[in-house]
């Protein structure tokens, strides 16, 4: 078994747990993923399984990709896939589906997802540069001073902070506990943000960095 | 709202609420738990502001304590929140007692009371 859905980003809201505690929890949604090609040692040179959720309009699919779906015996080709990286050999065959189930409440998950796009970015939003004061006549305020020293090293060092594109960029939010799974509507509720706006796709994993002490999934 | 989040904290919105608007002067019935015993303590104040919708629903209680003016912020939906109970009714044009924090001694916790001619004459109204 896998332990990694593909979802969409619902939105965030608050729910009271068990202890009458107001948690703030992102709702995803989460699979059903069907698996839509098992790679192997032998064929692809590493074991992963690659799974897909969603579907695509038919006016949208290539011809290729509609092939690609129809041999997992999906009758429309996958909106998104993603692909999970496993060490053996995948117990998981081409056309299993995996659903939100495989997450249990308590245990701990992380989200992988597109930040959202902050277009050109000065130093002062992108870096937390300081800048100069406001007033005083300082004409020095949002920029980014001195970039490096004299002739030695006559040279600006690598990763000086400058301006540029901010944000959709592909970020993990580690440890995340699970609040609540609703199976029956493929929701997962997970305790804090995750990167990106309402709807975008995520991947939700359980952690890389292990388990609560309570819970061992 | 999402049709989804509205689905999922529908269940846990309290629908049975005694209602109350700012200006009430209230008492508020909270659980508190200490160790594994849990006991009710009562919060008696006037409800100065109500904020937010749904789940995140809140209201604030301000009472003069020891000379003090405390203020709590309680969820209204919060599953340790036993009971309200509206001590007296207010009359109030505004949607914020702000005021009442610069205010001392008596007129801190002056707020127009609804009196009973208004409601009779409210109903003879209508």
């Amino acid at each position: 078994m896998i332990s990694s859905l593909l979802g969409k980003k619902i939105g965030m809201t608050q729910v009271y747990d068990a202890q009458n505690v107001l948690v703030p929890v992102t709702v995803v949604e989460a699979g059903p993923c069907s698996v839509v090609q098992v790679k192997t040692v032998e064929t692809d040179g590493y074991n992963a399984v690659q799974i897909g959720f969603s579907t695509k309009k038919a006016k949208n699919t290539s011809k290729a990709e509609l092939a690609h779906a129809k041999k997992a015996g999906l009758d429309n080709a996958p909106r998104v896939l993603g692909e999970v990286r496993l060490t053996a050999a995948s117990t998981l065959k081409v056309g299993d589906v995996v659903t939100v189930a495989t997450f249990a409440e308590g245990q701990f998950v992380d989200v992988i997802g597109v930040s959202k796009g902050k277009g050109f970015q000065g130093v002062v939003k992108r870096f937390r540069v300081a800048g100069g004061p406001a007033t005083h006549g300082s004409m020095f305020h949002r920029r980014i001073g001195s970039i490096g020293m004299r002739q030695t090293p006559g040279r600006t060092w690598k990763n000086q902070s400058m301006p540029g594109h901010m944000g959709s960029d592909a970020r993990t939010v580690q440890n995340l506990r699970v609040v609540k799974v609703i199976a029956d509507k493929n929701l997962i509720l997970v305790k804090g943000a995750i990167p990106g706006a309402n709807g975008d796709d995520v991947l939700v994993r359980s952690a890389i960095k292990g388990q609560p002490k309570a819970v061992k999934a | 709202m999402n049709p989804i989040i509205k689905e999922i904290t529908a269940a846990q919105v309290k629908t049975d609420i005694t209602s109350f608007k700012v200006g009430d002067g209230v008492r508020v019935h909270t659980k508190v738990r200490e160790g594994d015993k849990e006991r009710i303590q009562v919060y008696a104040g006037i409800v100065i502001a109500r904020k937010g919708h749904g789940i995140h629903e809140t209201f604030t209680v301000r009472r003069i304590s020891y000379g003090e003016g405390v203020e709590r912020v309680f969820p209204v939906n919060s599953p340790n929140i036993e009971k309200i109970e509206v001590e007296r009714e207010s009359e109030n044009m505004r949607a914020r007692l702000y005021y009442l924090r610069n205010r001392q001694g008596k007129a801190a916790v002056a707020v127009k009371e609804r009196r009973f001619e208004d409601t009779a004459a409210a109903a003879a109204k209508s």
